[in-house]
């Protein structure tokens, strides 16, 4: 017998790594599922391709049309809109976070009673479900267009974000100190200040930095629906065809978001 | 160890030194005064008489809105599935370009650390710092209004979220596993086959089906920009001010984002 021929029993007898999902059935199931899934939306896809190839010859001119970008012609409409997204991203950042602080204690099991616990819960529930762009419609519609509406959208959206994951801190933290605290006979507040924030204030901290970098990144899209900032002079500058403009506008969100993604994450270095 | 002296000359333990005290308080003043003068520029941008009127205008909203056309919920459920295979066929899109961009970006994984990492990590960084929305607004320029430029647009901003998810997990694998493997006399696709895609894959699923629940949420606004699925509908129901419309589209996105929330929940909990 040659080495090389193929051995059958050996080969079905060889190892093989376990697969990702241990219960066949729901290994099939699953498989199946997606198959069918994927029939399903691909036939029920309506593209018209025919304007879809037309797209890519579009698509080169569209693209020539962004060189070179012009940061000259509109400079006074960039940096205005780049002032209005800056000025909602600090605020927003600020008011979101002190503002998230009460709900996270509240919506932490370990500190507070069952009825608030729920009543937090809710509020952080309904402030992630929805999109930001969703929640920058209502505000439109209630306070006007402008700087103010995003402000109020990203605060908001702030509360959530931030809320859920400092409450999860705050269930984590260990409990040891919290109880030497309270055996000094320190008052509730006395309990906060001395044995909860010293343990979640390195993340408090560090999930600030992150926040004030998503909420800009945010504030750059807040302005299609009219709640202002860099993306309301994105979209007249998509809206008059000013390509070249446009062009320097996404540089200028791509460099300002580099840059606070790197000072974020070298926060959260620091305090981590 | 900052130690001040009472009236009666016993030292008492102080948190900060007097210099440190300055240096905090200073740290809060600038903060606050910046918060201030952010707020000032956004209020100097803001109709205050339309911003007094909202309470009653949010009443007014909320009449308006109240009951939810019920009916209306017969012609949303195309888009809405729409909407679900945005995100899910974007998703996909996303997994089959990400994963291998992910490994050319891992530097224990990349062909050259000099000229593949570098190109990796820019289109992974450009790819992120744009908002599904503008590249949204910009798909829906060149392929025209429609679900291939939903589905592009969430493909794109996604594929950074996963290889830079991807690229950390394997940045981070067990090295003991993959010298075990080399020792084998295994080759470099067997040793990435055997020994590191198995060690990420549970980290891979679980970020999949993450930034799939966050696309279910973007996708439901992308038609705001023309770029099909539900937000088409919310669209058309803002400009007419069919405001009990746009009560039964948000109670539809809120379902489909509780169901995808918990799905993703379900499927991270299981592989992690």
């Amino acid at each position: 017998m040659s080495a090389t021929a193929f051995d059958a029993a050996a080969a079905a007898r060889a190892w093989r790594p376990p697969p990702l999902i241990a219960s066949p059935l729901l290994r099939y199931a699953i498989y199946g599922g997606a198959l069918l899934y994927a029939l399903l939306a691909v036939g029920t896809l309506e593209v018209n391709w025919a304007r879809a190839a037309e797209g890519l010859e579009r698509g080169a001119r569209f693209i020539a049309g962004f060189f070179p970008p012009d940061f000259v012609t509109k400079r006074h409409d960039i940096m205005e809109g780049l002032m209005e997204s800056l000025t909602m991203t600090v605020v927003s950042t600020v008011i979101g976070v002190a503002l998230s602080i009460p709900v996270a204690v509240g919506a932490a099991r370990n500190l507070a009673p069952l009825p608030i616990y729920l009543f937090c819960r809710a509020i952080i529930a309904i402030s992630r479900t929805f999109q930001e762009i969703i929640i920058a419609i209502v505000f439109v519609a209630m306070v006007g267009f402008g700087p103010l509406a995003g402000m109020l959208t990203l605060s908001f959206a702030t509360i959530g974000f931030m809320a859920k994951l400092i409450a999860e801190d705050i269930e984590d933290i260990a409990e040891e100190q919290a109880e030497a605290v309270r055996a000094t006979g320190a008052s509730w507040f006395q309990l906060l200040a001395w044995g909860i924030l010293p343990q979640v204030k390195p993340r408090l901290i560090g999930l600030s930095a992150y926040r004030l970098d998503i909420n800009f990144r945010e504030s750059a899209v807040l302005g299609l629906v009219g709640a202002g900032g860099i993306g309301d002079t994105l979209n007249t500058a998509f809206d008059r065809y000013e390509f070249d403009t446009a062009a320097a506008i996404l540089i200028v969100i791509i460099a300002i978001v580099l840059a606070a993604e790197y000072s974020s994450s070298w926060i959260r270095r620091k305090v981590q | 160890m900052p130690v001040s002296r009472t009236a009666d000359d016993l030292p008492e333990w102080r948190r900060r030194t007097t210099a440190g005290d300055f240096a905090v308080w200073g740290a809060w003043l600038a903060g606050l005064a910046l918060t201030v003068a952010c707020f000032e520029f956004i209020s100097g941008r803001t109709i205050w008489a339309f911003v007094w009127d909202a309470p009653t205008q949010g009443a007014d909203l909320v009449q308006r809105m109240f009951p939810p056309a019920w009916t209306y919920a017969d012609v949303l459920w195309k888009p809405m599935w729409d909407t679900i295979n945005i995100a899910t066929l974007g998703t996909l899109l996303a997994i089959a370009i990400g994963f291998p961009m992910a490994f050319l970006a891992a530097h224990n994984t990349t062909p050259s650390v000099l000229f593949v990492r570098p190109v990796m990590l820019f289109l992974i960084v450009s790819s992120r710092s744009i908002n599904s929305l503008i590249w949204a607004l910009i798909l829906v320029i060149v392929f025209g209004p429609g679900m291939l430029a939903g589905i592009l647009a969430i493909g794109l901003r996604s594929v950074g979220f996963i290889a830079k998810l991807t690229y950390e997990a394997i940045e981070e694998i067990d090295r003991t596993q993959v010298e075990a493997v080399t020792a084998t006399g295994a080759s470099n696709p067997q040793v990435l086959a055997w020994a590191i895609v198995p060690q990420i894959m549970p980290a891979f699923a679980g970020i999949s089906v993450f930034r799939w629940d966050i696309n279910i949420r973007e996708a439901t606004v992308l038609g705001l920009v023309g770029a099909g699925g539900i937000g088409m509908q919310l669209q058309a129901s803002i400009n007419t001010l069919a405001w009990p419309q746009v009560t039964m589209i948000f109670i539809l996105i809120l379902g489909t984002v509780v169901v995808s929330e918990w799905v993703s929940a379900r499927v991270r909990h299981a592989v992690i």
